[in-house]
């Protein structure tokens, strides 16, 4: 809209005793208390003598939407300012920024100017809708924006201050206030700060902490929060009783023996089959793993794709896995702290399932599964009397027996109709990747990767193995070409990118066009 | 209001001479009202001026000692109605609200209203909800100002002027017998700032004295021959009246040197914005003294041409900032000297952009253009041209998600596009015609439903065109809110597919409140609020009306039931429109009222339950089903930390109000076990914890005995 080829930097013209404006604009998404942060800024400029305006773009009642809130204010000299209704490109002093892509989308719109601007930011993630909803991992690029800070900032102060707050029994708000008192942005003393908290008269203390640990972060004085990365989880190890110690010993070794690059992941892939069956299991699973790591060569890529993806093959997500996992003894624990219950208080659990005639057949034994899904007439009966949503409260003995009886099968699963076909599946599959191997292991090592693409149950888990058996389609077309391996995982992207598999659609059929 | 006090915006209210008033624009406005002896106050709510509606609600006691009438309209077309009590009585009477969709549906009142003119003070506040946040098409309100008659004050966004602005306003009306628009921005609405109060003023004449003494003026009425009389004393009597007023009244401001070459003809509005771009180009101080000669319109109609003409007098260049299109305000400033012959360079569109709102560096830019051309001798050199190193900014356009506003934790409509998306999936997809309010965000992902939306109150209407031949092809679906429906669905939609005899699919969101303008009770309002009739059940007012097929859901997060009723209604045999009530509260109002109350419970050692709801991260595959049909802010997504998993999975937060949506879509949809209901009792019964502690000792002995005998994770 501009009319001119560039924007002039224009900046502002103090007043005649040099006093001058300080123009502050907050980026909030909705619902994060930007309008108390507002209020407090306001209150703490005129605590210093400092006129001050503050407006916002609240909006209707809806509270997920990125919101505006503009702060200026100018030391008192008996004269009222003409201030200024809205953040304007180029000409902010301070942005705070209360999530981090909302940092970026301020960087983006010219809030943040080199030489100009402190930049007061959360690095924490409130993921938007559009980063939910993707099959795989939808969510947008954190360290971009970082960097960006850096570029386009004069000053940036940024660590996780929602964390801050949460450690300080705390909302973000005052993390966000003790941030920009700590940054020393404001010329205005800690304690002017402190009392408009104190006045405020909700929540004081925890406020109090928040701002005092986000203001020592900012001054310098005190180290960030260090997030902890995925990586830096401690993962659970595995309790190995006594009889079967002997057997486990032996399995460790076949681990031990394999190529090194390969050893961390086939110990969590061994720990995860024997953890979801048994140790003989476990056996089955290195039988694989070998296979793949004798045909592979360093640096092993293939072989850690097998060590990762067999795992995953072998541990289908059944009735019995998911009944096991709701029975066994860490769980309450984890629930009890996921949903912060105290001791004096009681825990009830509900589990919410819907087993079709699918499940429920698929959890009998091979032949008679068969022979029930053969039966149209059950199918209807079934659809008619018991395919309904059906509640199950755990916490009663009533409801976890119930799960506990089909947990019990586990031994048994091997004999089951879902084991017979999971099985075939997967050694249709794995004999697709042994055949590739000698030739072409990049191509197996991708061709490993597409199991990725089968999760999930019922009408989702149809929709995973449909993908999955669309994209190995491809595998002959691909065969022998140099980009093979490049294009199977093109293919694998865009069956993970969008529901529908338009996308995928479009893949397959530029490769079709240059595989005829 | 139900679930809000503004008990202390009211005592705002009460503040007397010489307190210095701090709050909001839109607050103030509501105080100047009662300062200048305002009779009766109306209004519809709606972004930005709900404040001032919400606020009035809750100050009946305030009113009734000032003997002010305040009421919650039905529309904007029964607001701007009401003031018909100014017509034949000298009584001050003020309306509010969202403009210009609301000025489109009072324009018929305010026609009528305008031909006749009025005695006493008649205001219409309009919150014009134009630029950066808005939430409704871009158009201005002048037009209606121009088309019939009325005047439009526009006053600089400070509270100072914006008060002063009121009584103004009043006496403007009053001296022109013409209703007046006082036009507000959202920024001018929602500034914080003070002014010096003063009394407030019983109104001389109260509604209810001029109901005692009954007065009629045939000449008022407008009717012919009236109408044509009307016409000819707008232009021959009130026009000139008010352009009086305003020149001598000095209601349009002048700024700077008189004698300068160049000049701008700012509207009030744009003051601010127009003083920190010349700041920003060293020619005004930041208290706004500057060299440029400026002509500020606190009353952008009628201009005053005189003025107009004087203010250009010896002048080589003026520049009208005018913010939206057309350029009224500059095509009539044009005309104006064109024919008084005038050659004084007339700049506006063009140096500025045609539309969009004026911000700062827009203007920066286009004063810059205008001096360039016109004076170049005033810009500073160093600002002639870019004066800084423009510093290289990654693009961060196809890193950032877009993060459009969508339904709050917990909100009850989501179940009902849940099970829509459901519907579709099974039924393919249908036409989708919706309303104004919340559930217009069902147009946003997960949900991407719905394909128009033609006014409040219009969503069915706007299907029905869309019919099969015989009624036996597909059926469009359309839906309205409970604040649309009683807006005029109920007579433009519904009372419309009854007559016309559509087959077409009708939901209307019940959420007990007009949830999207912050929670204002309607008449289908479940709460019992002293000044206001509530509890009038939508699906009486719809058989009323003449639908047979009428079905209510009083719990949406039965996403099962939606579903099948939907089903049921897009395949049922029976003719006629099928109607379906959706019923549950707005979650945010819920939460307003519900929280307090269980705190305080919990704290006297009431039994308290809090449901919550959680995901099994090893049950969860990480393929987000759950996330495509929900897009709840509580329900998210992380990583697990397993080397062996390449997607993150789902997580709920603390923010989760235990609603139910995801277990309830888990199930409909056939998805995943992974989620839980926890529900946490606070102050369990000495039964209850006795029974829990036998459970759980139990179960550790089961557990104990099988992970003695399998190697597992611990």
């Amino acid at each position: 809209m501009n009319m001119q080829a560039q924007p002039i930097v224009a900046r502002r013209s103090p007043g005649p005793d040099g006093e001058k404006i300080i123009t502050l604009a907050a980026l909030a998404v909705g619902g994060q208390g930007g309008g108390v942060l507002t209020n407090w800024i306001v209150a703490v400029a005129e605590a210093n003598g400092y006129r001050a305006q503050s407006t916002s773009v609240a909006g209707v009642a809806q509270r997920t939407g990125a919101t505006i809130y503009y702060v200026e204010m100018c030391r008192d000299t008996g004269r009222m300012p003409v201030f200024a209704l809205s953040p304007s490109i180029g000409d902010v002093d301070i942005l705070i920024a209360s999530e981090l892509m909302e940092g970026g989308r301020a960087i983006m719109r010219g809030f943040v100017t080199p030489g100009r601007t402190t930049m007061i930011a959360s690095t924490h993630r409130i993921a938007a809708v559009s980063e939910k909803i993707a099959p795989g991992d939808g969510r947008a690029s954190s360290p971009e924006v970082s960097e960006a800070m850096g570029v386009a900032a004069d000053h940036v102060v940024a660590f996780d201050m929602e964390r801050v707050a949460k450690e300080a029994g705390s909302v973000i708000s005052p993390s966000l206030l003790g941030a920009l008192a700590g940054s020393g942005a404001l010329p205005f003393p800690r304690d002017s700060y402190e009392a408009v908290i104190r006045a405020s008269g909700r929540g004081v203390e925890a406020s109090l902490r928040a701002f005092g640990a986000a203001y020592d972060i900012a001054a310098g004085t005190c180290p960030a929060p260090v997030s902890d990365l995925p990586e830096d989880v401690a993962l659970p190890a595995l309790r190995v009783p006594e009889a079967l110690r002997a057997d486990w010993a032996a399995l460790q070794a076949r681990v031990a023996a394999l190529p090194a690059p390969m050893q961390d992941m086939a110990l969590s892939g061994l720990q995860k089959v024997v953890d979801y069956q048994d140790i003989a299991y476990g056996g089955q699973y290195l039988d694989m793993v070998e296979q793949i790591a004798a045909l592979d060569h360093s640096p092993y890529s293939a072989g850690i794709a097998a060590a990762k993806y067999c795992a995953r093959a072998l541990c289908y997500d059944d009735l019995l896995r998911v009944a096991d996992i709701k029975t066994r003894p860490t769980r309450l624990s984890r629930v009890g702290t996921e949903v912060s219950v105290k001791d004096d208080q009681v825990l009830m659990l509900t589990e919410y399932f819907h087993p079709r005639f699918e499940e429920f057949t698929s959890t009998m034994p091979a032949r008679l599964g068969a022979w029930l899904q053969s039966r149209k007439g059950l199918e209807r009966l079934y659809a008619r009397r018991f395919d309904k949503g059906r509640r199950i409260r755990t916490d009663s003995l009533r409801g976890f027996l119930m799960l506990w009886m089909v947990s019990a099968l586990r031994p048994a699963r091997r004999r089951l109709l879902r084991h017979r076909s999971e099985m075939a599946h997967v050694d249709a599959w794995f004999a697709t990747v042994l055949r590739l191997m000698p030739h072409d292991p990049a191509l197996a090592a991708e061709v490993l990767a597409n199991y990725r693409l089968i999760k999930g149950y019922s009408d989702t888990h149809a929709r995973g193995l449909s993908k999955f058996a669309r994209v190995m389609g491809a595998v002959v077309m691909l065969e022998g070409r140099e980009d093979g391996a490049d294009w199977m995982r093109r293919l694998r992207t865009a069956a993970l990118d969008d529901v529908k598999g338009e996308k995928l659609d479009g893949a397959l059929a530029t490769v079709r066009s240059f595989a005829t | 209001m139900a679930e809000r006090s503004f008990a202390k915006e009211v005592k705002k209210l009460k503040q007397g001479e010489g307190e210095t008033f701090s709050g909001e624009g839109i607050l103030a406005i509501t105080k100047a009202l009662l300062e200048n002896g305002v009779g009766y106050v109306g209004g519809y709510q709606g972004s930005p001026i709900s404040h001032l509606m919400d606020v009035l609600a809750d100050a009946r006691e305030t009113l009734d000692d000032l003997g002010v009438h305040f009421e919650s309209s039905a529309s904007e077309a029964t607001a701007t109605a009401m003031l018909a009590a100014s017509v034949h009585y000298p009584i001050r009477g003020a309306v509010t609200f969202k403009s210009v969709v609301g000025t489109n549906v009072a324009s018929d009142a305010l026609s009528n209203l305008a031909s006749g003119g009025v005695t006493g003070g008649a205001l219409v506040i309009v919150g014009e909800d134009y630029g950066e946040g808005s939430s409704i098409m871009q158009e201005r309100t002048y037009a209606f100002a121009m088309k019939s008659q009325v005047w439009m004050m526009d006053p600089r966004p400070n509270l100072p002027s914006i008060v002063k602005t009121v009584g103004d306003a009043f006496e403007l009306s009053e001296a022109s017998n013409t209703p007046v628009l006082l036009q507000v921005g959202i920024r001018s609405c929602h500034v914080h700032g003070h002014f010096t109060a003063s009394d407030n003023k019983r109104p001389p004449m109260t509604v209810a004295d001029a109901l005692e003494n009954p007065a009629r003026r045939l000449d008022r009425i407008v009717l012919p021959p009236a109408t044509y009389l009307h016409e000819q004393e707008k232009l021959t009597k009130r026009l000139p009246a008010a352009q009086k007023f305003v020149l001598e009244r000095g209601i349009n401001e002048r700024f700077g040197d008189r004698s300068g070459r160049i000049g701008l003809i700012v509207q009030g509005g744009s003051y601010n914005t127009v003083v920190r771009a010349l700041n920003r180009l060293d020619l005004a101080d930041i208290y706004g003294d500057t060299q440029i000669d400026m002509l500020v319109l606190n009353c952008v109609y009628p201009l005053v041409d005189d003025q107009i003409l004087d203010f250009c007098e010896g002048k080589d260049a003026v520049l009208v900032v005018e913010e939206g299109q057309p350029n009224y305000i500059e095509q009539q400033i044009g005309h104006l000297l064109y024919k008084a012959g005038r050659t004084v360079k007339l700049e506006g569109k063009g140096k500025l952009p045609m539309g969009g709102e004026y911000t700062g560096q827009v203007m920066v830019d286009g004063l810059a253009a205008f001096l360039r051309a016109h004076a170049p001798d005033l810009m500073p050199v160093r600002k002639t041209a870019t004066n800084e190193e423009p510093v290289a900014i990654p693009d961060l356009s196809q890193v950032l998600p877009a993060r459009p506003p969508g339904f709050c934790t917990g909100c009850p409509e989501r179940p009902i596009f849940a099970a829509t998306k459901l519907v579709e999936e099974e039924l393919g997809a249908h036409h989708i015609s919706s309303d104004i309010g919340c559930h217009l965000f069902s147009i946003m992902p997960p949900f991407d439903l719905g394909a128009t939306t033609m006014g409040y109150g219009l969503g069915p209407a706007s299907a029905s065109a869309l019919r099969s031949k015989d009624g036996k092809g597909r059926r469009s679906i359309s839906f309205v809110g409970d604040g649309g429906f009683w807006h005029n669905g109920l007579t433009s939609s519904i009372g419309n597919a009854v007559f016309n005899k559509s087959d077409n699919v009708i939901i209307i969101v019940d959420n007990y409140y007009a949830a999207a303008t912050g929670g204002q009770d309607i008449l289908s309002s479940r709460a019992d609020n002293p000044t206001r009739q509530t509890q009038h059940s939508i699906v009486d007012a719809v058989k009323g009306m003449g639908v047979k097929w009428v079905r209510h859901i009083d719990r949406t997060y039965d996403v099962t039931k939606v579903r099948d009723t939907l089903t049921e209604a897009l395949t049922t045999e029976e003719g006629g429109p099928k109607v379906i009530v959706a019923s549950s509260e707005c979650m945010l109002n819920r939460q307003r009222r519900e929280k307090p109350q269980l705190a305080k419970a919990a704290k006297e050692g009431k039994r308290v339950v809090r449901p919550r709801f959680g995901v099994d991260e090893d049950v969860c595959t990480g393929d987000h089903a759950c996330m495509r049909l929900s897009g709840c802010p509580s329900l998210s997504v992380r990583d697990t930390g397993d080397p062996l998993r390449d997607d993150p999975v789902a997580y709920i937060d603390q923010t989760c109000v235990g609603c139910g949506n995801c277990g309830e879509v888990a199930d409909a949809a056939v998805l995943c076990p992974s989620f839980y209901q926890a529900e946490i009792v606070t102050n369990p019964t000495a039964r209850e914890k006795r029974r829990a502690s036998r459970t759980r000792r139990i179960i550790a002995w089961l557990q104990g005995r099988r992970e003695a005998k399998r190697a597992a994770f611990a």
